[in-house]
């Protein structure tokens, strides 16, 4: 029998917020354990949380970028259980009146283009992390209350690349709105996979295994290349499937069984009571909406589209973002937007990588892309040329026509000039001229670059093709 | 004696620089030494603390701070063990805590400080606020100063006797279902539960966070209304309190009550309600009749839920939020082989009877599949109950009950029945579900024994004004507030 697996992903994503959640703790990476904590935040008797607004910006933001509805009545609630990472024993959450539902990701995939519908997005407060020595265990409440948003989709996934897809473009939406880092090494982004297969075409779906805490899309991956055959080989060898909840071993690469759906937890959740609410108003909405960005994708097909660019350098400026506004600013007025990507992600790229220079203190205006093409595209100075004067013009600010000018860089297309130091190079090098006689074509790029030499890279470089050809075969 | 005086008294007398507050604040000293072996109402209380504030203030005093600016300076308040304030034990009453010390000062105890207070102790309670008796403490047993083999009621019993006793000039209690008022009419002081979000709650150790109010224990109407108002105003910290503006309470009590209507809900004369009781009321509401007051009945018709409404919005709250108490990171910890055995071992032998009762049917009601049966159905009713008073409202401007249908029983009489100690709250706990404000007041006592009653006015959310107005008016006309216990010396 054909099997088809099911998976629906539920995503947590760090917010990029400057406080924690419920208090004014800094909500950030690395500082030595339980500094950046308060009673609040430690759970202490006595304290509230109070809600941190700009996590419910960033959470509307986020329903907004997913096309989901955001929700004019969103409610918090408390979902119960024990364990040491927790300072209170439940964690607040949305339970049934989340901030965002009903939305949607697109990506590209395989050939073609997929869609994945999502079924919410909610905001709810980081956990601490345990950490285990030689015979205690200790707990960082660092990062207990940061602002979590959990994005569950719908079940729409149906392979290991897909998913891993799905999550990359995820977080490629997420990164282009500000609304995460999505650090996977600071552990910014975990994801519970929930992943079932049954026989194709068939409707119901088969039993649910979840997979909890994965930290990587690869990991996500790799987890599913393991666990859907497992799934399918089980049901061939008449086994059974029962719903439960596995962990995956990163290690030996494979999951194993943490429990079963008798020994599901209760979280008895109810609204929280330390919490109104949270009433967007038409006006608050209308904030939040004007911090909506064009999606990467979005992008991508339109600087293919409006620039007529590869999808390779699309994608470029879709992952730096900043590089991408760069070059629109000059690919307006440019005659070829195609060389000015070229020149934006070749060398300007280049010289920003070397020079750690940030693209906002540049010393040239960004119209001396253009010139500089322009100066080539004429034939006034070389590729290569073009080259120097950008280094020169990046160095120092000055326009690369006055470079050129002041350096005398134009290119030599005299032929007058251009015959005598294509002589010099026949006379200089009677190796080469006779093999080039003989028939051997490479011979000619030795000279060429010999007459490139004597005119100190001036020459015209298609003219001196031109006239050594000549001269040679003459 | 000072530690005898009210707040305006004891404020005429420091601002006229006759005493000091540290004469005061040690004469409250003095009659803890003296009468608190057998009261109780002292959890623990840091002397020299309390005497650096005192001298703090008589220095700002000598400064020229007045009481206009400040106006609690120099007098001592005491606390009930539910209020964080920093640097002191903060226990709850309870064994769970260990030797916890508070960290950070709860918004209440800022505010007081600000306002020159000499905060000070820990007042004994039922663990948690759980209880009507103060019997369920983890510590002691506090006494009832007019009958000390009699409880001061619960669960804030160690505020009413410590004020009752002139152990203190004022307290502060927090009112769930009742735990300010019943034990202020069982000790005969004035008792204030403000509405919901009149106060912040920031720095109170939640039971039930949607019933929680602190509140504060005077011996006269003024002193609650002295107090209230440093008290109330909306808190950044505390995303319940409400943006009302505080009214200046002091200064509104003044003026008759004439032509006000006071509601008497027939739901409330119950079969069981003392005799004794009964009669100090109606004659209590004759007596604000004959101040001008117009009587009308009024009904309540969901009053009959109210109690159990309470019972499973309390605990489902309290299962919640008395979670964190699990040895991890501060209180008292019995160690486990595994974290799960750590919590049962800790919070087994960390909480009392009462409060594990409650944990256990919080979690119950919560619990899937019985959610929509009990907790949902109640937060319905509570709207219900809500309904009836805001009706009621329509009709008239105070609801006058008693606030409770007994004086205060033998201790240990009703330790062994729960139920029927639930029932002791039935007066009070409906102000809690529906938000409201109310405030006990001393109307009268037994015969023999000599013991207090108190009469509850409620009010209209945020309408403190008003009750504390009627408050005033029948008892500057009846002088019950100024009989004091015998032993208070």
């Amino acid at each position: 029998m054909d099997y088809e697996p099911v998976i629906g992903l539920e995503t947590h994503v760090q917010l990029k917020t400057k406080s924690k959640m419920w208090c004014g703790c800094a909500n950030a990476f690395g500082a030595p354990p339980n500094t950046n904590v308060c009673p609040v935040c430690l759970g202490l008797p006595g304290v509230l949380p109070v809600a941190n607004e700009e996590a419910l910006r960033l959470t509307a933001l986020t329903g907004l970028l997913l096309n989901c509805t955001v929700s004019r009545h969103a409610k918090f609630d408390r979902k119960n259980y024990f364990y040491p990472d927790m300072p209170k024993n439940y964690q607040i959450t949305q339970y049934d009146k989340p901030s965002t539902m009903n939305g949607s990701v697109e990506f590209e995939f395989g050939a073609g283009m997929a869609r994945v519908r999502i079924t919410r997005a909610h905001l709810e407060e980081d956990v601490g992390k345990n950490f285990h020595f030689d015979r205690t265990s200790g707990v960082d409440f660092n990062r207990a209350g940061v602002p979590l948003m959990e994005i569950v989709s719908e079940p729409d996934l149906t392979s290991a690349d897909m998913a891993y897809e799905y999550l990359n473009a995820l977080k490629d939406i997420l990164v282009y709105g500000g609304v995460s880092d999505c650090d996977m090494e600071k552990g910014m982004v975990r994801c519970d996979v929930n992943v079932s297969v049954r026989p194709r075409g068939r409707k119901e779906l088969g039993a649910k295994i979840e997979i909890k805490n994965m930290n990587s899309f690869s990991g996500v991956r790799r987890a599913l290349e393991y666990e859907i055959p497992r799934q399918i080989e089980t049901l061939e060898k008449g086994g059974k499937l029962i719903q439960s909840t596995r962990r995956w071993d990163d290690v030996a690469a494979v999951t194993e069984e943490m429990r079963t759906k008798e020994h599901a937890h209760d979280y008895r959740y109810f609204p929280e009571p330390d919490l109104m609410p949270f009433q967007p108003t038409a006006a608050w909405l209308q904030e939040v909406s004007r911090r909506v960005v064009e999606l990467p994708l979005a992008r991508k097909q339109r600087f293919m589209r409006d620039y007529q660019l590869p999808a390779s350098d699309a994608q470029t400026f879709v992952w730096d973002a900043a590089l991408g506004n760069y070059f629109e600013g000059i690919a307006k007025q440019a005659k070829n937007p195609k060389a000015a990507a070229n020149w934006v992600i070749n060398n300007l790229r280049a010289k920003l990588a070397e020079s750690g220079v940030a693209l906002g203190d540049l010393k040239f205006q960004p119209g001396a892309i253009l010139e500089l093409i322009e100066l080539v595209d004429s034939g006034k100075i070389s590729g290569k040329i073009a080259q120097d004067v950008f280094a020169e013009t990046f160095a120092t600010g000055d326009a690369p026509a006055r470079i050129v000018e002041k350096k005398s860089l134009a290119q030599v297309s005299d032929t007058g000039a251009i015959e005598k130091f294509c002589e010099q190079a026949i006379m200089a090098n009677p190796g080469p001229a006779a093999d080039y006689r003989a028939g051997k074509m490479a011979a000619l790029n030795f000279l060429k670059g010999q007459v490139m030499k004597l005119s100190k890279g001036k020459a015209n470089p298609a003219l001196v093709g031109e006239v050594l050809e000549r001269k040679l075969k003459g | 004696m000072l530690n005898q005086l009210t707040i305006s008294e004891l404020v005429a007398k420091l601002a006229k620089r006759e005493v000091s507050s540290r004469v005061a604040t040690q004469a409250c000293l003095d009659q803890i030494q003296r009468v608190d072996g057998r009261i109780r109402a002292f959890i623990s209380y840091d002397a020299a603390n309390a005497l650096a504030q005192a001298d703090a203030a008589d220095q700002a005093i000598a400064g020229g701070a007045t009481h206009a600016e400040r106006p609690l300076l120099g007098v001592p308040v005491a606390i009930k063990d539910v209020i964080a304030v920093k640097g002191q034990p903060l226990n709850c009453a309870s064994k769970i805590l260990g030797n916890f010390v508070s960290p950070y000062d709860a918004t209440v105890i800022e505010k007081l400080k600000a306002a020159g207070a000499v905060v000070f102790g820990r007042l004994n309670m039922d663990e948690y606020a759980m209880g009507s008796s103060t019997e369920n403490s983890a510590f002691q047993v506090t006494r009832n100063p007019w009958d000390t083999t009699r409880v001061p009621g619960g669960s804030s019993g160690g505020s009413a006797a410590a004020v009752a006793a002139d152990e203190c000039i004022a307290a502060l209690g927090s009112d769930t279902g009742g735990s300010i008022r019943q034990p202020a009419a069982l000790c005969g002081c004035v008792g204030m539960k403000p509405s919901y979000g009149r106060v912040s709650r920031y720095g109170l150790v939640a039971y039930a966070s949607s019933l929680d109010q602190i509140g504060c224990f005077g011996k006269e109407v003024g002193d609650a209304a002295t107090v209230l108002e440093v008290l109330s105003g909306v808190d950044p910290r505390d995303s319940t309190s409400v943006p009302q503006p505080v009214p200046h309470f002091a200064a509104g009590l003044a003026g008759n009550i004439k032509g006000l209507k006071l509601g008497l809900p027939k739901e409330y004369m119950i079969g069981g309600l003392e005799p004794e009781v009964k009669a100090a009321v109606d004659k209590a509401v004759k007596q604000l009749e004959k101040l001008g007051a117009e009587i009308l009945e009024i009904s309540l018709p969901h009053t009959d839920y109210a109690v159990a409404t309470y019972y499973i919005i309390a605990t489902a709250e309290a299962s919640a939020n008395l979670a964190r108490f699990d040895g991890i990171r501060y209180g008292a910890r019995v160690d486990g082989a595994d974290p799960m055995e750590l919590y049962g071992k800790t919070r087994g032998a960390g909480f009392g009877a009462e409060v594990k009762r409650r944990i256990i049917l919080g979690t119950y009601v919560l619990s899937s599949g019985y959610y929509d049966a009990y907790y949902l159905r109640a937060q319905k009713v509570r709207t219900l109950i809500r309904n009836d008073f805001l009706k009621a409202f329509e009709k008239v401007d105070v609801i006058v009950t008693p606030t409770s249908p007994a004086v205060a029983w033998k201790l240990g009489e009703m330790a062994d029945d729960p139920l029927q100690m639930y029932l002791m709250d039935i007066f009070t706990i409906s102000c809690n579900l529906a938000g409201i404000c109310g405030i006990s007041v001393p109307c009268g006592f037994t015969q023999k024994p000599k013991l207090p009653i108190g009469l509850q006015l409620l009010g209209k959310p945020f309408g403190e004004e008003m009750i504390l107005k009627v408050a005033h008016a029948y008892e500057q006309s009846t002088g019950w507030h100024r009989e004091k216990p015998p032993g208070n010396g």
